[in-house]
């Protein structure tokens, strides 16, 4: 297939190729860290992950539109305040359903994956009703669209930079808060021991709460984000959700360095795979590996030691 | 680019017939259609098999998705269907009878879509159903409607292989949209490379085939072809590929939400659609799915079917306003919207041909039924229940419309069957 081809081109299409799969690599954290920590940390199955994720996206779309009839002039930037937007109103929601719902399941974890999974219906219809069923198109400032040609061949696009540098800050900011911050060192300490950590006089239920807001916060600027690559419908959710789980299972539940591994394992294997085979094909493969791994290590890639 | 209906020369027997003159409103008020009184066609000689019609009204049945993944396409088919039903009864309704409808939800289950088809046969004796949208659902109501011997009209453009006696196909069959598309490519573009690429189920697998077979046939090259699964989200690679073999021609089955994420990240990996370098044809985006897409996202692509909301006739233009005057300003009309529309009126125009709402009444009426009030222009129905239709080609501008570029000079006989196609 590369016979045709002088050096020059192929160089440039494997560059390109390569960061394909760093995008992809990227979109794969950004979905996955938010739900690394409700489910690494927590231990809640959150089903409606992608639900939280779109509606960062419906934020997204009701910013742009504003920004659009009121302050045209400030159009190009208003995708800024869009994410910071869209992580304050998922973290709220996030809160109310860790108040009112998910608290009182804490100690039957499967049956918060079936709330969850009720609550995403819930929600679905909720965008369905509020926004219609049919998708809604997100107007990007034109500067996010398009590529920056590097070289003659080589042409990267912006929004895939643009969501890589978001994927970076964020996990920055999670391992700052989780490991260098005393809400972090909470968090962790009621993840290992919640009694213990009661004991010693933490706020647990505060705690819990919190985490789960600023889980839903991070889904919240994720979906912001994939405005620029996919859709924003009431459904669009669904498409994240398996992806979202695949990851964070294969990393490790408990940890946010396997997480990050993970997705940069499967996203690599998969853009990889896609290029050289047809895209079901990749995806077949991508997910039997998968599990062939995890039925030899069930705990995932990275696993805290715990003594039970 | 005029496209005025015309009185075909063949089959001047069905044209004798009042129905030709209904239409939309507009039409109504042109062409002073005559009234059919209820009372020239009593109840008990027009309905014979217990159907749910009495002296005053008759009642059909509308069965689409409003809830679930597949609302988002269906709603449309379900506002046309009811504008059509409105007008036809502000017109008189059916043989003197006012259309009643009963409308449910398949929601996008295919097991509840035979269900529902099922009550609407035996409890509610629909005297014939506008509805489905994926063959998938289109599959699982066949056999109740065989069973129970009700009538369908089925709206969607889809892969063919099929033929049943109680279905009217409303959209056009692959063949129908591909084979024109790709001539048109090769003969105005002087197209020579393919790179065939689709959503990974049945119907953009067999146009594919269809596809594939058609341009070999040619002597032209398919230099990649490609599926990714429902919901795919993620296109760089495949764009990587597409760089790489350098086709004239992408050949674009995408659907649902894939549609946005594919479109999307084409542009954003500076593959501009406007310089047709590569051109970008595609047979599964309508206007509909342009408003998630976004126009700007999308301009310059090309797509072939055979209605776009731009199309410039009396007919067309009349429709488009009736539409939104009842369903509102900002709404946008595909291809299946339009497909939609003609299913009442075709079951009208079979009911009174056969002076009788008998399900195998109408069956036989139908072969040979045309509207000249459609807003695609002039169809009529094929002896195997597929519509003859124009195909034509669309421009995608940045507004979300297309422009049409270019339509076959004769209607496309259907050839759900295509031999050499297999």
């Amino acid at each position: 297939m590369f016979a045709d081809y002088t050096m020059g081109e192929l160089g440039a299409i494997f560059a390109m190729q390569g960061f394909a799969g760093l995008i992809l690599f990227s979109v794969f954290v950004l979905m996955a860290l938010g739900l690394a920590i409700i489910f690494g940390q927590m231990g809640v199955i959150n089903m409606a992950h992608g639900e939280f994720m779109i509606l960062g996206a419906y934020v997204t779309y009701i910013t742009s539109s504003l920004f659009a009839d009121y302050l045209p002039s400030l159009f190009s930037i208003y995708f800024f305040i869009a994410m910071i937007l869209a992580f304050f109103v998922t973290a709220a929601l996030g809160m109310l359903v860790e108040w009112s719902l998910i608290r009182h399941l804490y100690k039957r974890p499967l049956d918060t994956l079936l709330a969850t999974w009720g609550l995403s219906l819930i929600l679905q219809q909720i965008y369905r009703s509020v926004f219609g069923a049919r998708e809604v198109g997100v107007t990007i400032p034109d500067w996010m669209m398009g590529s920056l040609p590097l070289t003659d061949l080589i042409e990267v696009p912006i929004n895939g930079i643009f969501v890589m540098v978001l994927a970076i800050s964020i996990s920055v900011a999670v391992y700052l808060m989780m490991y260098r911050s005393s809400w972090g060192k909470q968090v962790r300490a009621v993840t290992q021991n919640r009694v213990m950590a009661g004991a010693v006089g933490i706020n647990t239920e505060r705690t819990d709460r919190l985490t789960f807001g600023i889980g839903c916060g991070v889904a919240g600027v994720a979906g912001s984000a994939f405005t620029m690559i996919g859709s924003t419908g009431p459904t669009a959710g669904q498409l994240y959700i398996v992806d979202t789980f695949l990851v964070v299972v294969f990393g490790g539940a408990a940890s946010l360095l396997g997480t990050i591994a993970s997705a940069f394992s499967i996203s690599q294997a998969q853009s990889i795979m896609e290029f050289f085979l047809s895209g079901s094909m990749a995806k077949v493969l991508t997910l039997l590996t998968v599990v062939g791994i995890l039925m030899l290590r069930p705990q995932g890639l990275f696993a805290l030691k715990l003594r039970k | 680019m005029s496209d005025t209906p015309k009185k075909p020369s063949l089959s001047m027997e069905a044209s004798r017939r009042s129905f030709l003159m209904g239409g939309t409103a507009l039409a109504a008020t042109l062409f002073a259609p005559k009234f059919l009184r209820a009372a020239d066609y009593p109840t008990a000689a027009v309905n014979t098999t217990g159907l749910a019609v009495t002296d005053t009204d008759v009642t059909v049945g509308i069965l689409h998705s409003v809830t679930g993944t597949m609302a988002i396409s269906e709603t449309g088919s379900v506002q046309a269907e009811k504008l059509a039903i409105e007008q036809i009864n502000a017109q008189g309704g059916v043989l003197g009878r006012q259309i009643k409808f009963i409308q449910e939800d398949g929601a996008s289950d295919w097991p509840t879509f035979a269900e529902k088809a099922k009550k609407l046969l035996v409890n509610d004796k629909v005297a014939s159903v506008m509805g489905c949208w994926t063959s998938a659902s289109r599959k699982a109501v066949l056999p109740v409607f065989e069973q129970y011997n009700g009538f369908l009209y089925y709206p969607t453009f889809y892969e063919g292989l099929e033929e049943s006696p109680n279905v009217i196909y409303t959209g056009q069959e692959a063949t129908q949209q591909i084979i024109a598309g790709i001539d048109w490519v090769t003969q105005t573009k002087g197209a020579k490379s393919f790179y065939l690429l689709g959503s990974d189920y049945i119907w953009p697998r067999t146009s594919n085939k269809i596809a594939r077979k058609h341009i070999e046939k040619l002597g032209l090259k398919v230099v990649g072809e490609e599926y990714y699964p429902l919901g795919h989200t993620q296109f760089n690679s495949v764009i990587n590929k597409i760089r790489l073999s350098k086709p004239d021609v992408i050949y674009a089955i995408v659907v649902g939400g894939s549609n946005v994420a594919f479109y999307k990240q084409l542009k954003a990996a500076g593959i501009d659609m406007t310089k047709e370098k590569p051109l970008l044809l595609t047979i599964s985006v309508t206007e509909d799915e342009i408003r998630g897409i976004g126009g700007e996202n999308i301009v310059g692509a090309y797509a072939c079917m055979k209605y776009f909301q731009s199309l410039d006739n009396p007919n067309n233009i009349a429709f488009v306003k009736e539409f939104k005057k009842m369903w509102g300003d900002d709404m946008v009309i595909g291809d299946v919207t339009q497909a939609a529309y003609l299913g009442p009126w075709l079951w009208k125009a079979a009911v009174e041909k056969a002076g009788s709402f008998d399900v195998d009444k109408v069956r036989e009426a139908s072969p040979g039924i045309e509207l000249t009030t459609a807003p695609e222009g002039y169809v009529k129905v094929h002896e195997n229940h597929h519509l003859w239709s124009k195909t034509r080609v669309g421009h995608a501008k940045a507004d979300g419309q297309y422009e049409v570029v270019f339509e076959t000079a004769e209607l496309v006989e259907p050839d759900p069957f295509p031999e050499g196609y297999q």
